[in-house]
């Protein structure tokens, strides 16, 4: 239905057809070889350095165990065994799998809608509600999290303040049930508007001929929305769903900060980020805590993955 | 392929060669160097002969000690940085250590934290350049903390015997005598909170450096190490002793959930909602800074007591200046050392506000006589002199008690949700450090 709309791309190929290349030239078959080095290059360089070089020397630690008493051993792969069995390594991905499975949701959804309700052109303001909404993820994270620590605090917190004000009895935030919402919380208002100006700048890239042809087939704005817009932003949903995967695997900057605000209830494996972290600079256990993240990082790649194969099948 | 074979070779002999230098420092410390001894006279030649010092310290007043220690000894050029407080300083001094290169000639260390690096065979053994003579010379808690058999791992730096530092108009208020004993304290507590709910006569919600001191002062030895042997009894009667009274207060609710040095925590000594503290003698700064609005309202008492009459203190925190193995300039580092703890550069920091660890000035009349306007005139000092020479003797940390402490609220920080007990919290965290201690290759027995 939508392709009669799509304008014919001019065939650039046939235009641009590759030179034909002498068969006595090698020397210069080998240089253009050379050419494109020279491109990506520097590219490679920093990539190799920032990125391959620290997963290969993650991996060269979690081969071995450093104690205290006895010096640095090979272990093979008991690392790795020691992960797959540690409650504790597990109690802190079920977390993130939950948060991930509430969390992600709620805040597309509300990206979701605001950019739909952006995009309507209905919206007075529309300007200041894309800035507004998006202004959050403009505050770095660690600032975010000591801003809500400061705002949940129960005794002179705003919620303190609060139940004082008007005789409620809100409970504590960064009490043992509320404190993954807690977190929850900070981390959707940190990046609805991030994920909202992915839908909106998709939604953008829709031709308005499409709507004019569907109003005057008769569709209403739902019809628009479940016809039109969603399935042409279907790769930026895609994406975003992706990113925040990572982004709930990786939780480590909120818990961290509320930690010393609520240390009983955010323990030291809360997130496998944070387990990682508190393994190797408090523990000294660099290499148990390489290893942690290594699994960590294999398994966040597998659900990533899984969610692409899905999506993508959907789209095709 | 081949070159790629080489570097892997290389790391790896590399990180063998870092095992054998462990190793080497960790036999090497136990009593090889002795022989060596080096004579006040040399370190006096050193200092005239000077150098470059590196020290990693937190210490503020250290600033004005470095200054005037440059200007007398010209030669000398001491580059002091701070690295971070606490746990980030431990870490980064543990990374330099492990990478061989990078590490300070002096590093501040905590008390609960010197064991860790000192059994390690990171830090060197003053006892051959003249630290021996210094016994005698700082109150017994510290001295017993900075020192293992006959070697001394460094100079007491600052000390913090307990007191009980109250709010005396809130206690008035409600009516309320000061507590001599841990009884007494109890009852002062559901007191206060019977006055007014929004007051409670303490915070705490799970501080492991609060509860080895007060377990220190129930008589407790939780911790025995010798060498690389450590035993852990976190249930012995000093344990029990504290777990049970403790427990108390948290069945009843009677301490203000508030984490130390939280925001609210300031906030609540500021108002008198939260009406005093069982702390080290470090305090008394921090209420000046932080708890302005309540000027003239504090006053500092005895800690309590298991005992009525007794005099039995412990200390909470506090630190030392040690030299690191890997130095190559011991006898100049220690006579910074010497300089900054023993010698003028003590009464620079005390005019800082620290807190000496050293007995002449513990009992120097002048300190003892000064009247502290925040406590409404109270001669402070007395009281908190007082509490130093009361310190249970005997006590050692963990020789990894900056990991212990850090899984303090996984495991005894629940009792304090109500979730387990003060006793069920203290033997599983007695489970995390056997099992963190074995796997580290002590040999930890319960």
């Amino acid at each position: 239905m939508l392709t009669p709309l799509v304008k014919e791309r001019p065939h650039l190929t046939t235009l641009a057809s590759p030179p034909a290349v002498p068969k006595t030239a090698g020397r210069m078959r080998l240089r253009t070889r050379w050419t494109g080095w020279g491109f990506v290059g520097p590219f490679m360089a920093v990539f190799a350095l920032v990125f391959l070089a620290p997963i290969a020397y993650s991996l060269w630690l979690s081969l071995f165990q450093t104690q205290l008493v006895g010096g640095t051993t090979f272990v093979g792969l008991d690392n790795y065994a020691r992960v797959l069995a540690d409650p504790q390594f597990w109690d802190g991905t079920g977390r993130v799998a939950l948060f991930l499975l509430v969390q992600v949701p709620v805040m597309l959804g509300i990206s979701l809608l605001v950019a739909l309700a952006i995009d309507s052109g209905r919206l007075y303001g529309r300007d200041f509600f894309r800035l507004a909404i998006f202004l959050p993820y403009a505050v770095p994270g660690v600032v975010a999290a000591l801003m809500w620590g400061f705002m949940y605090g129960e005794r002179f917190g705003l919620v303190g303040n609060f139940n004082d004000l008007f005789g409620t009895s809100i409970p504590d935030p960064l009490s043992s049930a509320l404190v993954l919402p807690a977190i929850g919380n900070i981390v959707t208002w940190e990046f609805v508007g991030y994920n909202m100006l992915i839908f909106y700048s998709a939604l953008r890239v829709v031709p308005t001929s499409l709507y004019e042809a569907a109003e005057i087939d008769g569709a209403g704005p739902w019809r628009v929305i479940t016809a039109i817009k969603l399935p042409a932003i279907r790769g930026a949903l895609v994406v975003a769903t992706i990113f925040s995967i990572i982004g709930s695997f990786q939780l480590f900057n909120e818990p961290s900060i509320l930690q010393p605000l609520s240390p009983n209830y955010i323990s030291t494996h809360y997130t496998p980020n944070l387990y990682a972290y508190s393994l190797s600079f408090s523990g000294q256990q660099y290499n148990y805590s390489a290893t942690v993240a290594i699994v960590m990082g294999v398994l966040t790649m597998i659900v990533a993955y899984v969610v692409q194969l899905r999506g993508m099948r959907k789209e095709a | 392929m081949t070159i790629r074979h080489h570097r892997a070779v290389g790391a790896f002999a590399a990180a063998g060669a870092l095992a054998l230098a462990l190793t080497a420092c960790g036999s090497g410390s136990d009593g090889g160097d002795a022989a060596e001894a080096v004579s006040p006279e040399d370190i006096s030649a050193a200092l005239e002969e000077g150098g470059d010092l590196l020290v990693w310290a937190w210490e503020p007043t250290l600033d004005k000690v470095v200054e005037d220690f440059e200007a007398e000894y010209p030669n000398v050029d001491v580059e002091l940085a701070n690295v971070g407080t606490g746990n980030d300083h431990y870490v980064a001094l543990q990374n330099a250590i492990s990478a061989g290169s990078g590490v300070p000639d002096v590093a501040q260390m905590e008390y609960y934290a010197l064991p860790q690096f000192s059994i390690g065979g990171s830090l060197a053994d003053l006892a051959p350049l003249g630290a021996s003579e210094l016994d005698g010379t700082y109150s017994p808690g510290p001295w017993g903390a900075v020192t293992d058999g006959d070697a001394v791992y460094g100079l007491p730096m600052d000390s913090g015997p307990m007191a009980l530092f109250y709010n005396a108009k809130t206690f008035e208020d409600a009516g309320v005598e000061v507590p001599a004993t841990w009884d007494e304290f109890v009852t002062a507590a559901e007191k206060i909170h019977a006055f007014d709910k929004n007051t409670y006569i303490t915070a705490d919600n799970g501080d492991a450096g609060f509860a080895t001191s007060m377990i220190w002062q129930a008589g407790g030895h939780p911790f025995e190490v010798s060498g690389t042997d450590v035993t852990v009894n976190l249930a012995d009667e000093g344990s029990a002793k504290f777990a049970d009274m403790w427990q108390q207060l948290l069945d009843d609710d009677l301490v203000a959930d508030v984490p130390a040095w939280s925001d609210e925590w300031f906030q609540g000594l500021g108002s008198g909602e939260i009406a005093a503290l069982v702390t080290g003698a470090w305090m008394p700064a921090n209420l000046e800074s932080g708890a302005a609005p309540a000027s003239g309202d504090w006053r500092v008492a005895p800690m309590p007591q298991w005992t009525e009459g007794s005099n039995e203190t412990a200390e909470n925190g506090g630190s030392a200046l040690s030299v690191t193995e890997a130095s190559s300039k011991k006898a100049l580092a220690y006579g910074f050392l010497e300089y900054a703890n023993a010698g003028d550069g003590v009464a620079t920091r005390l005019e800082g506000g620290n807190f000496p660890a050293t007995l002449a000035d513990l009992n120097d009349e002048k300190f003892l006589a000064e009247e502290s306007e925040y406590f409404g005139g109270q001669k402070i000092n007395e009281v908190l002199s007082a509490s130093a020479t009361g310190v249970v003797t005997g006590w050692q940390y963990l020789p990894y008690q900056v990991y212990a402490n850090s899984v303090f609220p996984d495991t005894v920080g629940q009792a304090y949700t109500g979730s387990t007990s003060l006793s069920d919290g203290l033997a599983a965290w007695q489970d995390s450090i056997v099992k963190y201690g074995n796997e580290q290759g002590f040999t930890v027995g319960e």
